[in-house]
């Protein structure tokens, strides 16, 4: 398309541009420029603390920015599925009820969207008695009714195990191919979330690098910040050699320094390859 | 009719549970035990003030309750360290009542009708009011049912489905203040917060959905007013804590039969 990029910037389902936030005076998030782009699966990944739900937050308008802005589509139609739902025991609650909230659906709705997710048999269980797996999927169910032009999923998996999570992650891939929606998230399931992304984006408190899985498992700032010796190692450590990485070292890294479990040799001083 | 005092004592009971059925729930399950007791408290500092300054007493506590309730929430919308807080509040604003309503005159002698209730000396008058103000609370509860269910499960989801939690928030905090404001006359300050809680609670036990949850808080609520009521007449017990002892073996039985039920 010849359009201009201030044109294509319109057409971005949303988009931050020089997002900051502050709490309490301190930067948690520092000049954040992202976008997302219609029927695009993209993942943020970061340590702990390095912001990634405070992004998502802010991206919903949860967090209000201290400087920089976040624009959406005209009409978008988000749906959230947050990171940690923990229903009280004192709410009786059926999978059927929580669908419904807070919009009603009709029961053929309801059904067909829990048949969608692979638990067309919890419908009238209560979600306190849901195993976690199940839960997630009653989650993403409800998130799924409202017809959204843009899911924003803040870890997903958390607490499912390995295979629960490689399902979910697929049930994903399956749904945006279904029904066209962009895929927001977030991850610390490093190597599940390097298959299931057409992008990633490195985050901690500013966002250190961005690109296809390919080129962000290159880039020295996210070798610093995870390493070698994580749960990224297998997929990574064929890559060491072909280091094609191009990138601008303005900014400074010594505050990884020590994060990650194994650095890679000398990824600071040797020069990049350039692609 | 409405002559009879024992009649109207009866349609208090049943409509204050109207308004305490829902709002109990949503005490219960947003966890504001501690939130009900603090704004009930303040009540009695809002009778002495209105005894003092010869304001009708409806207003008095109507105002210091929405008062206390305002500040519990903004309080925790701080992020202060609720538990101590509420505690505080709570008892300080008993005590500052209590304090401030030995100096009005000719109060002390029946001060125990402001602290448990007098039901058996309904007026048609505060019939009108309790059924004013209870349908009120109901007719607000139920406007904004959907909206409270999602922002009490989850504050971002609320967010999220463009709605306003702080709102919805601010909408139970009005409905307590007015549930205070008539239940005065009911069960008393100390005991308003256990005629939201203890309905609710034992209905959790039989409930399979919020809004089942809530239909039979009201129900028990109003079987525990007649229940206490006739205890009342019976042994001459006060009214109030009999209405509330009533509530309480409902809970028992609830807590007993709701897992045998459920298996």
């Amino acid at each position: 398309m010849s359009r201009l990029p201030d044109r294509g910037r319109g057409m971005s389902l949303i988009a931050a541009d020089h997002a900051c936030v502050r709490f309490a005076g301190t930067e948690v998030l520092h000049d954040i420029s992202l976008r997302v782009e219609p029927a695009e699966i993209v993942t943020i990944v970061g340590p702990n603390g390095s912001g990634k739900s405070t992004l998502l937050r802010a991206l919903l308008g949860i967090t209000p920015l201290a400087a920089g802005r976040v624009s959406r589509r005209p009409g978008l139609r988000i749906g959230y599925v947050p990171q940690r739902l923990q229903i009280d025991r004192t709410l009786p609650m059926t999978a059927r009820r929580f669908l419904s909230l807070p919009r009603r659906h009709a029961p053929a709705a309801s059904a067909a969207a829990l048949a969608r997710v692979g638990v067309p048999e919890v419908a009238d269980r209560q979600m306190a008695d849901l195993s976690g797996g199940q839960f997630q999927r009653v989650l993403l169910a409800r998130a799924l009714l409202t017809e959204p032009d843009l899911l924003i999923l803040d870890e997903p998996t958390q607490g499912l195990d390995q295979p629960g999570e490689a399902a979910f992650y697929r049930l994903i891939d399956e749904v945006r191919h279904d029904t066209g929606c962009a895929v927001l998230m977030v991850s610390h399931d490093l190597h599940v979330v390097m298959s299931a992304s057409d992008r990633v984006i490195c985050l901690n408190g500013h966002i250190c690098c961005e690109g296809t899985p390919q080129v962000v498992s290159h880039a020295p700032e996210y070798r610093a910040m995870f390493g070698l010796g994580t749960q990224g190692a297998l997929a990574l450590y064929r890559h060491e050699h072909d280091h094609d990485h191009t990138h601008d070292h303005g900014h400074d890294h010594s505050h990884y320094r020590g994060h990650g479990p194994a650095r890679p040799r000398g990824a600071d001083t040797r020069g990049h390859g350039h692609a | 009719m409405l002559d009879d005092f024992l009649v109207r004592a009866g349609l208090a009971g049943f409509g204050l549970s109207l308004a305490t059925g829902p709002l109990g729930a949503f005490v219960v399950w947003r966890r504001m035990a501690y939130f009900g007791d603090a704004t009930a408290h303040a009540a009695i500092l809002g009778v002495a003030l209105a005894l003092a300054t010869d304001l009708p007493v409806g207003l008095g506590t109507l105002a210091v309750a929405l008062l206390m309730a305002v500040t519990v929430a903004t309080l925790a919308a701080r992020g202060w360290a609720m538990d101590t807080t509420l505690g505080v509040l709570a008892h300080s604003a008993l005590a500052f009542g209590l304090v401030a309503i030995s100096f009005v005159h000719g109060v002390r002698t029946d001060l125990s009708a402001w602290l448990f209730g007098d039901i058996l000396a309904v007026t048609r008058g505060d019939l009108a009011q309790i059924w004013g103000g209870a349908a009120l609370v109901a007719a607000l509860l139920i406007w904004r049912w959907s909206a409270l269910l999602t922002a009490t499960l989850n504050e971002d989801l609320a967010h999220a489905s463009g709605l306003n939690p702080d709102r919805e928030r601010l909408v139970l905090v009005l409905a307590l203040a007015v549930v205070v404001a008539v239940a005065l006359k009911v069960v008393g300050a100390l005991l308003i917060a256990a005629m939201l809680i203890i309905p609710a609670a034992a209905a959790r036990g039989i409930a399979r959905s919020p809004e089942s949850m809530a239909a039979l808080a009201v129900g028990i609520g109003a079987v525990a007013a007649i229940g206490g009521l006739g205890l009342s007449m019976w042994q001459d017990t006060p009214a109030g804590p009999s209405i509330i002892a009533c509530a309480a073996v409902v809970f028992a039985l609830s807590a007993i039969v709701g897992p045998l039920r459920r298996r």
